[in-house]
């Protein structure tokens, strides 16, 4: 009989070492196996049990639960207080459609035979016999977008690297997640780290690229430490060939980010996989003509090269069936911060952010009213609940000036002070700004210290102009987006709840500072 | 001057590098190596370092201060990490940040002997905030209670 207990960091973060100790010793027969998580981030640790009726879920089951669990028959799956049913059954997963994420809680992520089990290396059969340029073609006509935030197409971004005559080039997968509200990279590299090496592989037949590297943030310790035994088994299992001194035909590694979030924009990342100090690049050059070590280089994110075995075993109108309008496909969205039924939702482009913020999400945990959510990460713009009603996809949200970004929403409640998430965003940008353009080096440290001002209550209204004159600064001037779009949370901020800033100051503080 | 070129010497970090094949490229994987070994990057290590890659002290430097996950100093016994990104604030992050410095008697970020409280912003653990890490150990849902038992049981370890 197997049970089901993830390894998931979140399910970690929860207990689930102990959870699976706990049951090894209060059923010694049943065989442990570590998946992923499915994604329901608040029942974690999430326990499966495998039945005749399916896998029956359990959760969240602490390791003082077990014992009483598996007396009141849960490895039978007989019904209890903390019971779910039937895995596939419950709401959050059944009405989700999952591409990228179909194995992830489902397999044992190191199982090179259930990952085959489950439709795994399909897409790379299908990629060796059309060859690099059908594979590209394939990829644009499935109308894939980069999922790191700027939705760029990923099929044009591959015949640019293609058409290069470079003999060296390479490809390079971007896990350095450091958007906050986002973790979905990180639960794929755990829970299906072989999808993410497949779609790499194929994109080395598609551009040409015989070396990829993986370049995971550090905060990530145990997907680095998953992504590494998977590259150790796919390479060990030879799916590839070899070349004639017998290493890997597409050459895998792994380099492991510093702490700095700035890592995560392309031409920073690209200089610190080289070794240096992950400053900004101005492009021209883009990486697709000169990138790592001066070659083609294509830089994806974890998500994009995902879907990629998808796209090629399936073909590019299955994938391009999903969504609407030019957000073609998936996006496993992520819902974080105060929400009841927190988690990984992948649903097609078009859903709405109150269907996943309440139809999912179930409102907030703390059960208080929604102030604002703040989609697309750090950079990303608040959202009030009168726009709720806004279609999830790169030019609807757009439109309503918000950002798809990584596809990570963080609710916050009543209670919050937006004029202080305003102050954190200029904050986290003075702390993060790799300081090579002077915009978002010094831009950040003044408009942390003007918001302080208004939020004081001096001279106000010059302030505000300040502030308003540093936005445009910054946006217009900046090399790249961390300080480019740093003003986009400000600017909401101030523009839809100005009583945050200005509410609580006194009178007149000339006044006060004269007595 | 063998004596001299003796007391820069530090052999794990000359080991390092060499098992990375001395290639400048993967300068950022030894900093991790040596730091790990260590607890921190030692002047003799970085010197070492700087002569094994051939590369000068002074772009060694620049890594080292660029990145946050390097320290120069022997860090304190216990490092916590907690994070104050967006998802971990709209949950609580600061108040347990207040209550955390007001326990372990040290502010955030400030050097400690014994307990350091570190900054980090996210740790992938968005859905159950406020996350915090010690020694690589995620822990999720944390409030003042749980932090007083992790940063116990991780006094246990040593």
């Amino acid at each position: 009989m197997r049970v089901f207990v993830p390894c998931d960091a979140a399910a970690l973060s929860m207990g689930a070492d102990e959870v699976a100790a706990a049951i090894a010793i209060a059923a010694p027969n049943a065989e442990i196996i570590r998946n992923g998580s499915r994604g329901m981030l608040w029942l974690e640790p999430l326990v499966e049990v495998e039945t005749d009726k399916g896998r029956v879920a359990y959760g969240p089951v602490t390791a003082g639960d077990v014992a009483g669990l598996v007396k009141d028959g849960m490895l039978d799956g007989k019904d209890h207080d903390l019971c779910h049913g039937p895995t596939e059954d419950m709401d959050y997963l059944k009405n989700q459609e999952r591409l990228t994420f179909a194995r992830v809680g489902i397999i044992d992520p190191l199982s090179l035979d259930d990952y085959k089990a489950h439709g795994g290396v399909k897409g790379l059969e299908k990629a060796l016999k059309i060859g690099a340029q059908k594979i590209v073609d394939e990829v644009k006509e499935s109308g894939l977008r980069g999922r790191g935030g700027a939705g760029f197409p990923t099929g044009i971004k591959w015949q640019t690297a293609l058409a290069q005559e470079e003999t060296q080039k390479y490809l390079c997968a971007n896990a350095d997640e450091g958007d906050s509200g986002t973790f979905a990279d990180r639960m794929l590299m755990e829970g299906d780290p072989f999808s993410l090496i497949e779609g790499m592989v194929i994109g080395g037949l598609g551009i040409g690229a015989d070396t990829g590297y993986i370049y995971i943030r550090s905060e990530y310790p145990h997907a680095i430490r998953t992504m590494r035994k998977a590259i150790e088994i796919w390479d060990r299992a030879d799916l590839f060939g070899r070349n004639e001194d017998g290493s890997p035909r597409f050459d895998l590694q792994i380099r492991v980010g510093a702490g700095a979030y700035i890592c995560g924009e392309e031409s920073s990342m690209l200089e610190s996989i080289e070794g240096k100090r992950g400053e900004v690049k101005v492009k021209p050059p883009i990486p697709a003509i000169s990138g790592l070590f001066n070659k083609p280089t294509i830089v994806n994110n974890v998500l994009t090269l995902a879907s990629v075995p998808y796209i090629m075993a399936n073909g590019a109108k299955a994938y391009a069936d999903f969504g609407q309008g030019r957000s073609m496909g998936t996006q496993p969205f992520q819902l974080a911060g105060d929400i009841a039924r927190g988690g990984l939702v992948e649903k097609a482009f078009g859903v709405t952010m109150n269907e996943l913020l309440n139809d999912f999400g179930g409102g907030t945990r703390s059960g208080r009213a929604i102030k604002a959510v703040q989609a697309g990460g750090p950079l990303g713009g608040f959202v009030a609940p009168a726009d709720f009603d806004m279609a999830m996809g790169y030019e609807s949200m757009a439109e309503r000036g918000a950002m798809m970004g990584h596809g990570g929403l963080v609710v916050f409640n009543d209670q919050t002070n937006m004029g202080s998430m305003a102050r954190y965003a200029m904050e986290f940008c003075e702390i993060e700004s790799c300081g090579k353009c002077t915009p978002c080096r010094i831009g950040a440290v003044r408009g942390k210290e003007t918001i302080d001002k208004i939020m004081a209550g001096e001279e106000q209204g010059k302030n505000l102009e300040v502030l308003e004159d540093l936005c445009d600064l910054m946006e217009t001037a900046s090399l790249c987006a961390m300080g480019g779009l740093t003003p986009m949370p400000v600017r909401s901020a101030l523009k839809q709840f100005p009583e945050d800033f200005l509410g609580t100051a006194p009178e007149d503080s000339s006044k006060q500072a004269a007595e | 001057m063998a004596t001299l070129l003796n007391t820069i010497e530090d052999a794990k970090a000359r080991d390092i590098c060499k098992a990375h094949g001395d290639k400048p490229d993967e300068l950022i994987e030894v900093l991790h190596e040596v730091q790990a070994a260590h607890g921190y990057l030692s002047d003799a290590a970085l010197r070492t370092i700087a002569q094994s890659l051939n590369i000068s002290r002074a772009e060694i430097h620049g890594v080292v201060t660029f990145y946050h996950d390097f320290k120069k100093e022997k860090g304190a016994k216990q490092t916590i990490k907690i994070c104050r990104a967006e998802a971990c604030q709209a949950v609580g992050a600061n108040e347990l940040i207040a209550e955390a410095e007001t326990h372990f008697k040290t502010k955030m970020d400030d050097k400690a002997v014994a307990i350091k409280l570190e900054a980090t912003y996210c740790l992938g653990n968005c859905a159950l905030g406020p996350a915090v890490m010690i020694d690589d150990q995620l822990y999720g849902r944390v409030d003042i209670a749980r932090l007083k038992t992790i940063s116990n049981n991780h006094k246990g370890e040593d």
